[in-house]
C-alpha cells in the first residue's frame, strides 16, 4: 500500500494535470505534513516539550541526599528496593498471566460448545476497567468485607485478608492482565494454520507434542508481546495500586508520594523517567514482535 | 475417552478462570444494590445507594462525559488528518512519527501527567479549568485513533482511488471528503468508540491532574472507595459499568464490522 502510494504508476499518473508549479511528489510530500502538522503541534507543546524538562528535572539535585536524583536512586536502597520489588512484581504478573491465560485461550479458540460466547465475554470485558475499579474489586474479593474474610470467618472463625499487601497487588494486575493475554492468544490460534496441526497429528506426534513442537513456537512472538504489554502496564498501574494502600513500596506509588507528600520535584521526575523508560522499552518490544496492540495502560 | 477427560480439566480451568473475572464484580454489584451489605441480602434490595451516589457524584459522571465527547472531537479533527499523513508519508518517517505519537500511551499516564503539571501547571486558570484534563486525555486517547483510522486506509486501497479521482479532475478538498472520508468511516468509528472508552475510564493522569472542582468519574469512584461505605462504592461502580459495558460491545461489533471488510 505504502510502495503505491509513493509511486503512482499507471495510466493515471501521466494523465494527470500538473495542477501547481510543485511537481507532484513534493506537493503531495507538503499535503502529508500539512496533514500531520495539528496533530504534531499538540504532540510538541504538550508532551515532548514538558517531557524533555521532565527528564532534566530529574538530573537535578535530590535535597536528601545532596546529589542528582538520578543517581539517589542507584545509590540508596530505599529506591533500588521498590524499583526491583516493582519490576518483580510485574515479571510474576505477566508470566503467571500468560501461563494461567494462554491454557484458556487456546481452549477457546479450539473447542466450540455450547456458552462459549458467554464464557469469552466474562473473560474480555474487564478489559475496559481503570486500575481504581480493579483495586476495588480486589477489596472485594480479599478486604476486611471480602469473600476470602467471609468465608474464612464462616470457616475457622477468623478474618483472612490480602487485598492491602503485595499479594492484593498481585492478584489486582493478574485481574487486568488475563482480558489482555486471552484476546492476544485466542486471535493466535486464530491465525495458526490448523493444517501443521493436524500434520503433525497425522504423523504420530501425541498432544504434548503438538503443543510443545507446533502450537507454542506458533504462537510465541503473540506470547511474548503480550506478556511484554500485561509488564508495561503492571509497571505502571497507579490506580489499582492507589485503591489498594499508599504505604506499598512500588515505584508508581512513590512517584506519587514524592510529588505530593515532600514536595521532591527532582525525585518524583527521576522515578517518572526511569519507569517511564521501562516501559517504552517493553512496549516496543511488544510492537516487534506482535506489531498492530497498543497496549492501553490502566 | 482421554480426549473427553482432557476437555473437562481444560473446561473446568477455563470456568475457574472464569470465576475469579465475575465474581468480584457479581459482588460488587450485589453490594450496590443491598440495603445493607454486612448484613447481607436478607436486609433488602434498595436502590438508595445508587440516589446517594447521583446526589453526591452526579457532576462527576457530567464532567466525565463532556471530556469524552470534546477528547474525541479533537481527536477526530487532528487525528484523522494524522492518519492521512502518515499514509502519503514515506515509510521511514511515518513509522518513526507514529512511534513518537505512541510515547504517551508508552509511558505511564502518571509520568505524563508530571510532566503537564510542573511544565504549565504555573498557568493557574489552565491548571484549574477541565481543558487540562483534556490536553492529557487528548494526549492519551490520539494514538488509538490515528492507529484505528490509518489501519482501515491501508487496506481500503486509498491511494488507487484517490488516484483515480484525481485522474478525473477531483482538488484536494474533493478527494479528501468525498473520497479518502466516506472510506475510512469505519476506522473512524472504531477509534471514536476506543477514544471514549479510554476517556471515560482514564484515572492514572486524571487523578494528578484534577482540582476539587474538576473531578471526573474515575477520580470520584476513587474518592468514594476511600471515604464512603462500601455500599456506596459499589453503587457508584455500578453506574460505571452500566455506561461502560455497552461501550465495550460496540467496539467489539465495530471490530468484527472492520475486519468483515478485509
Amino acid at each position: 500500500m505504502i510502495a503505491a502510494a509513493k509511486q503512482p504508476s499507471g495510466a493515471a499518473s501521466y494523465l494527470r494535470r500538473p495542477s501547481t508549479l510543485v511537481g507532484p511528489a513534493r506537493r503531495k510530500r507538503l499535503i502529508a505534513l500539512f496533514a500531520l502538522l495539528p496533530a504534531l503541534a499538540v504532540f510538541c507543546a504538550f508532551w515532548l516539550l514538558p517531557f524533555s524538562r521532565l527528564i532534566m528535572m530529574g538530573a537535578e539535585e535530590d535535597p536528601s541526599s545532596g546529589i542528582s536524583a538520578y543517581l539517589t536512586i542507584l545509590t540508596h536502597r530505599q529506591y533500588l528496593i521498590s524499583l526491583v520489588t516493582t519490576v518483580g512484581i510485574s515479571l510474576v504478573v505477566s508470566i503467571t498471566a500468560v501461563a494461567i491465560a494462554g491454557i484458556a485461550g487456546f481452549f477457546l479458540a479450539r473447542q466450540r460448545f455450547f456458552g462459549k460466547a458467554v464464557l469469552v465475554a466474562i473473560l474480555t470485558f474487564p478489559l475496559a476497567f481503570p486500575g481504581v475499579v480493579v483495586g476495588f474489586l480486589v477489596i472485594m474479593l480479599g478486604g476486611r468485607q471480602g469473600a476470602l474474610a467471609q468465608t474464612s470467618l464462616w470457616l475457622f472463625g477468623e478474618r483472612w485478608m490480602f487485598a492491602y499487601s503485595l499479594a492484593g497487588l498481585f492478584i489486582g494486575y493478574l485481574y487486568f492482565s488475563i482480558p489482555r493475554v486471552i484476546t492476544t492468544v485466542m486471535a493466535a490460534c486464530d491465525n495458526l494454520d490448523q493444517s501443521l496441526e493436524e500434520a503433525a497429528r497425522s504423523l504420530g506426534a501425541s498432544t504434548w507434542q503438538v503443543i510443545k513442537d507446533v502450537i507454542v513456537p506458533g504462537i510465541a512472538p503473540a506470547l511474548l508481546s503480550t506478556g511484554a504489554i500485561c509488564f508495561a502496564t503492571s509497571m505502571g498501574a497507579f490506580g489499582t495500586a492507589f485503591t489498594l494502600g499508599t504505604r506499598l513500596s512500588i515505584l508508581p506509588l512513590n512517584i506519587y508520594g514524592e510529588f505530593t507528600n515532600y514536595a521532591n520535584f527532582a525525585m518524583a521526575a527521576a522515578l517518572s523517567v526511569v519507569l517511564g523508560v521501562i516501559t517504552w522499552v517493553a512496549l516496543s518490544l511488544a510492537r516487534r514482535l506482535a506489531g498492530g496492540n497498543l497496549g492501553a495502560s490502566v | 475417552m482421554k480426549s473427553h477427560l482432557r476437555f473437562t480439566l481444560q473446561l473446568g480451568f477455563t470456568l475457574l478462570v472464569c470465576l475469579f473475572m465475575i465474581v468480584p464484580v457479581a459482588m460488587s454489584v450485589m453490594a450496590g444494590l443491598t440495603e445493607n451489605y454486612f448484613v447481607g441480602l436478607e436486609s433488602g434490595l434498595t436502590l438508595r445507594w445508587v440516589d446517594e451516589v447521583w446526589q453526591l457524584y452526579a457532576g462527576t459522571i457530567w464532567l466525565s462525559i463532556k471530556l469524552a465527547l470534546a477528547c474525541l472531537l479533537i481527536t477526530t479533527l487532528i487525528g484523522v488528518p494524522a492518519a492521512y499523513g502518515l499514509l502519503r508519508s514515506r515509510r521511514r518517517w511515518a513509522n518513526a512519527l507514529e512511534e513518537l505519537l505512541l510515547l504517551p500511551v508508552a509511558v505511564p499516564g502518571l509520568a505524563t501527567a508530571l510532566a503537564l503539571l510542573l511544565a504549565y501547571g504555573s498557568y493557574r486558570e489552565f491548571r484549574g479549568s477541565w481543558l487540562f484534563i483534556l490536553v492529557g486525555h487528548v494526549l492519551f486517547t490520539l494514538p488509538f485513533m490515528v492507529r484505528a483510522v490509518l489501519s482501515v486506509m491501508q487496506t481500503a486501497k486509498l491511494p488507487q482511488l484517490e488516484e483515480a479521482a484525481a485522474s478525473l479532475g477531483a482538488s484536494f478538498h474533493q478527494r479528501f471528503f468525498a473520497v479518502v472520508i466516506p472510506n475510512c468511516l469505519s476506522g473512524i468509528l472504531a477509534g471514536a468508540l476506543m477514544v471514549v472508552t479510554l476517556s471515560i475510564g482514564e484515572f492514572n493522569i486524571t487523578w494528578m491532574l484534577h482540582t476539587p472542582l474538576t473531578k471526573t468519574l474515575p477520580v470520584g469512584l476513587a474518592d468514594s472507595y476511600a471515604s464512603m461505605r462500601l455500599e456506596v462504592g459499589s453503587a457508584y461502580t455500578l453506574i460505571f459499568l452500566l455506561m461502560v459495558v455497552p461501550l465495550l460491545v460496540a467496539i467489539q461489533w465495530a471490530g468484527r464490522l472492520t475486519e468483515q471488510r478485509r
